[in-house]
């Protein structure tokens, strides 16, 4: 119990507003404008989470997205939410706050004992030794034991973030005094500016440190920042962190709000200026991970926002100006606070502060808690250690945007080669830590006119560059979060992971949640130190995004669940409702499965039988309608097709294939032949996109967009396809014209001034009418058709009756029946390739060496041996007798509805000259036998076509 | 997000479009004078600059064929243009 409430201290807070929360199942008090991290520090409560490997105790050490070990599971309201940042999590009454990485609660783990095993865990032990040992086999109890915070897989966010684009003139990055003075100058000169502020309140450590600007209090400074912003059309938003940037000037940010829905902004601005601000470095001794250890600019954060205060006997360790009105504030406010100064030159100590000068800290020690500080050997009393170790530039973004950096020695800090990106990087995060610097750089970035706002007062911030030091004694911690310590350093560059890159692989240095804010600094620097070369030597690592963890359901936006690919519908949905469609979907569109109640497996079989019987009604819509248009028309498709097109006489159909240019079949699909200069081409439901983006390649590179045009009216029509062998006695009944058509012929016509185009095609074996009529008319004449049928004793069937109609038939789904390898002869298909002398698409393929094996899979049917029902799909094909290789595998398989029994496709190794032989099927773990056949079982001859 | 600009529609974003092929290959033929390394050479075998790439992009919205030319490093694009306007 060292943290404290002060009194009165507390800007942000207000005490009338008392919040309730709970932390590990203990009861907590806070304020409103409390963070977790602030309301905790308040509370005394110290122990804040365990570390990622080792389990040690570790408490709040930072503030803003810096913070590495205070990191939660927030449940508020039934929703939980993993791993967020205390920094920066508002307090909100009810909250019940969880720590993570820990096996009890935060103060009570019983995997501290891990920590005892330290010896046996140095870095890159998890990939030896587990990687040797068998690595499946650990996995499990490792992620048990690491890991962040808890899922609940039970519950999901709900879809609610909406994505917004927005285009501002001049985008600025952080609200800090760089950023305010950016903003100002290039709103006042007329610009759109949008101002982007990750915590709740603009001004950065103006808000804690205070200030005047221009001799007037700093608000009034942020006032006149806000108003110009406004006037000039502009936007404020805070609560918002910029997470990433990306190619062609695009950034993204997630804006957090309390009373709506999340943000998720795509920002194109015209000029990006990056004030990020600067992450305070820690201090490296012994010990510098126990609870109690902090970083000296969050506490004066926390003490001036919050009234927290981190504790009555403090050590302020530093070798810097800038701390040294931390620790004349944390005096006044009542604590005992020592300085610890490693320089001998040095400012005043602040009134009531004890300094000691040429004093470095040397360890921390306490159990559980800071009990002691040990400076030059001597060990002094003390419930706080305080950091000042000079700045790390926050220049991620610059480095996104694909920025380089420079090692600025005077300013001992890595910062961005100006021009190097398309960011202008001010302040802080530019290295320029005074505040007249600050206030400058924004306003020059901006072309900011007049001079630049001046502070009345300017603070100290030299400091003398500080290094971690490996002849320390004891564990000197660099990376908290995920426990890297300098001897993790020093273990990987002697093992040869000495540029950075490798360092961080190797010890995980920098690869936890809060992305090394304060350890990538040590570990380059101390793998300087180690290898004898300077930092830039030494390199340093990529920055990716995201600066911060996102959570994905912001990302991910309203695309989610129904609206993450939502399918297409039928323009006949309803009437397939009406008819009680189950639908599912098929190759991205919503189609009827079967229709009524039961069994989905026998009511397919029975309509499928109905369709066999008498006749049967589908939709079939989604079948590609491309119209191929002009005098070089036929020439197109007989260059992008298998079979030749321009032989076809008008008014007939041909079944064709697409192939791609290695010769793979891509597509199926019959066409028809309208008029001379007419033809339309009915892909697959599901590949019409792909075949019209072939088509276009020929006609524009190959064609020079010349003689022929590409039109897909998929869209346009609706079609129904009737079949069975009362099929043309249904088209009579309805009243429409049959016109004589035999089997692949096509005629447009019309009925009640409705156009339709009649086309004798099957995709069943059965004599068939695929009739297309506009959309827009289709409700009607579905509506007429289906009287009809139902007269004759036809019926609607569903995708699953025609799957099993289609199968049993011989004829192929591409993609199911066919895979990535399948060439046409492997269909049986021969003649083009053996005939044609004209060129076509995937010709040359053909006739590779590849293409000629005599061992390629071919398709054939199979007949199960047995009488246990339909084979699985999927199982694979085994020889008789020798080794178990697969020698193939069964496509499509189900109960055959004409020839009775069941029936399979199957793609099978030089199968198409095995006919007759028995082979076995091999499906988890069960045998079965099966005899090669003909794909073809139902109506082998085809009078049924015409039948 | 790159944007690119599809001659036909202007400025886009980059998932709408799709990579056809580097520029400048000729189709051999025809398929009984091309040797097999000629044509594995024309399926397979790019040449994958750093800097300055000649490529055809399709633009799926409105089915346009264009070659643009880009920086692969820098991600500039420098010029966008019909087939028909293309000097291969
Ligand atoms: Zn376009």
């Amino acid at each position: 119990m060292s943290g404290w409430r002060h009194p009165d201290l507390g800007q942000a807070v207000d005490r009338s507003r008392i919040l309730r929360f709970s932390f590990d199942g203990a009861a907590v008090e806070g304020f409103a404008g409390d963070t977790l991290a602030s309301a905790l520090l308040a509370s005394g409560t110290r122990i804040l989470g365990r570390s990622f490997k080792y389990h040690r105790p570790r408490g709040l050490m930072a503030m803003g997205a810096a913070e590495p070990n205070a990191v939660f599971d927030v449940t508020l309201d039934g929703r939980t939410i993993p791993n967020q940042r205390a920094t920066l999590t508002p307090l909100l009454d009810g909250m019940q706050v969880r720590s993570v990485n820990t096996a009890g609660s935060a103060g009570r783990d019983p995997l501290g004992a891990l920590d005892l095993l330290h010896h046996f865990l140095p870095a890159g032990f998890y990939y030896k030794t587990f990687m040797a040992m068998g690595w499946m086999r650990w996995e499990p109890m490792i992620r048990r034991m690491a890991g962040l915070g808890r899922v609940n897989a039970n519950w999901h966010p709900p879809a609610d973030v909406e994505t917004m684009n927005a285009a501002p003139q001049v985008l600025v990055i952080g609200a800090g005094p760089a950023g305010l003075a950016a903003a100002k100058a290039a709103a006042e000169s007329g610009s759109r500016v949008w101002l982007i502020e990750e915590t709740c309140a603009l001004g950065g450590t103006l808000r804690w440190r205070g200030g005047q600007i221009d001799g007037a209090d700093w608000t009034v400074f942020r006032d006149a920042t806000l108003a110009a912003i406004e006037a000039a059309g502009g936007r404020v938003l805070t609560d918002t962190t910029l997470w990433g940037a990306f190619d062609h000037g695009l950034f993204t940010a997630w804006q957090r709000r309390s009373d709506a829905p999340d943000i998720h902004w795509r920002l194109r601005p015209s000029r990006t200026i990056l004030a990020a601000g600067a992450i305070e470095r820690p201090m490296w001794f012994s010990g510098n991970d126990l609870p109690g250890v902090m970083g000296a600019e969050a506490a004066l954060h926390h003490l001036v926002l919050h009234g927290a205060v981190a504790g009555r006997r403090i050590i302020l360790a530093t070798a810097g100006d800038g701390a040294y009105p931390v620790a004349g504030a944390l005096c006044a406010a009542g604590a005992e606070v020592t300085i610890a100064d490693a320089r001998h030159v040095t400012p005043d100590a602040p009134e009531g502060v004890h300094l000691l000068r040429g004093t470095r800290i040397e360890a921390a020690t306490g159990h559980g808690a800071v009990r002691r500080a040990v400076l030059d050997h001597k060990a002094l009393d003390a419930d706080t250690v305080l950091m000042a170790g000079g700045w790390t530039p926050s220049v991620q973004l610059h480095c996104q945007a694909g920025g380089k950096l420079d090692w600025d020695e005077t300013r001992d800090a890595l910062v961005p080669r100006p021009g190097t990106s398309a960011v202008t990087t001010v302040g802080a995060a530019n290295a320029r830590y005074g505040l007249s610097e600050a206030l400058a750089e924004g306003h020059a970035a901006s072309g900011g006119s007049g001079p630049a706002p001046r502070p009345t007062v300017e603070t100290g911030w030299s400091y003398a560059p500080l290094r971690p030091d490996c002849t320390l004694k004891g564990r000197v911690w660099i990376d908290m979060q995920n426990d890297v310590t300098l001897k993790d350093v020093a273990v990987a560059a002697r093992e040869g992971y000495t540029s950075v890159e490798h360092l961080k692989r190797f010890t995980t240095l920098g690869m936890a949640t809060d992305q090394g804010r304060t350890s990538n600094f040590a570990g380059l620097s101390a793998m300087a130190a180690l290898t004898g070369r300077t930092i830039p030597e030494t390199g340093t690592t990529t920055f990716r995004p995201p600066v911060q963890p996102v959570p994905l359901a912001v990302i991910g936006g309203r695309r989610r669940g129904a609206l993450f690919n939502p399918p297409r519908r039928l323009m006949l949905e309803g009437a397939h409702k009406a008819a009680g469609a189950r639908f599912r979907e098929y190759g991205g569109w919503l189609r009827p499965a079967v229709y009524g109640a039961g069994d989905e497996a026998a009511l397919a079989l029975e309509e499928a039988q109905v369709a066999r019987a008498t006749a049967g009604l589908y939709d079939a819509s989604p079948l590609g309608k491309i119209e191929i248009l002009g005098p070089r028309a036929a020439e197109l498709l007989d260059f992008t097709g298998y079979v030749r097109m321009s032989t076809l006489t008008q008014g007939r159909a041909r079944y064709g294939l697409m192939l791609s240019e290695t010769g793979i079949v891509y597509d199926d699909g019959v066409v028809l032949r309208l008029a001379d200069d007419h033809f339309v081409l009915s892909a697959s439901s599901s590949h019409v996109a792909g075949v019209i983006q072939k088509l276009e390649d020929a006609r524009q590179d190959r064609f020079g967009s010349d003689g022929v045009v590409i039109i897909d009216r998929t869209a346009y029509w609706s079609t129904l396809s009737l079949t069975g062998p009362a099929a043309r006695s249904v088209l009579n009944r309805a009243g429409l014209p049959d016109h004589g058509l035999p089997h692949m012929s096509v005629a447009e016509t019309e009925s009640d001034c409705v156009p339709l185009r009649i086309a004798r095609i099957s995709f069943t074996g059965d004599r068939s009418y695929e009739i297309s009529v506009p959309a827009q008319q289709a409700a009607a004449f579905e509506a007429r058709l289906v009287h009809a049928l139902e007269a004759e004793g036809g019926r609607r069937i569903g995708l699953e009756a025609v799957m099993l109609l289609r199968a049993e038939k011989g004829y192929i789904l591409v993609g199911k029946d066919t895979d990535g390898v399948t060439m046409p002869h492997d269909l049986g298909w021969t003649a083009p390739r053996e005939r044609r002398t004209d060129e076509f698409v995937g010709k040359r393929s053909l006739f590779t060496a590849e293409a000629g094996r005599s061992d390629r899979r071919q398709l054939v049917g199979l007949v199960a041996e047995d009488d246990r029902g339909a084979l699985p799909t999927g199982a694979h094909v085994v020889a008789p007798a020798g080794m178990r290789r697969s020698q193939g595998f069964v496509t499509s398989s189900g109960p055959a509805p004409g020839a009775g029994g069941s029936h399979a496709l199957a793609m099978i190794e030089g199968g198409l000259s095995r006919m007759g032989e028995v082979i076995r099927i091999f499906h988890l773990g069960d045998i079965r036998h099966a005899r090669i056949a003909p794909a073809c079982l139902f109506d082998p001859v085809g009078g049924r076509l015409d039948g | 997000m790159q944007i690119f600009p599809c001659p036909f529609c202007g400025p886009r974003e980059e998932h709408e479009f799709l990579f056809a092929a580097e520029a400048g290959k000729v189709r051999p033929e025809p398929a009984a004078k091309v040797s097999d390394e000629e044509w594995a050479a024309y399926l397979y075998h790019n040449d994958a600059p750093k800097g300055i790439a000649r490529e055809i992009w399709y633009h799926q919205t409105c089915g346009t064929y264009f070659l643009m030319t880009r920086d692969t490093v820098t991600r500039d694009v420098k010029d966008s243009r019909f087939l028909s306007e293309a000097s291969t």
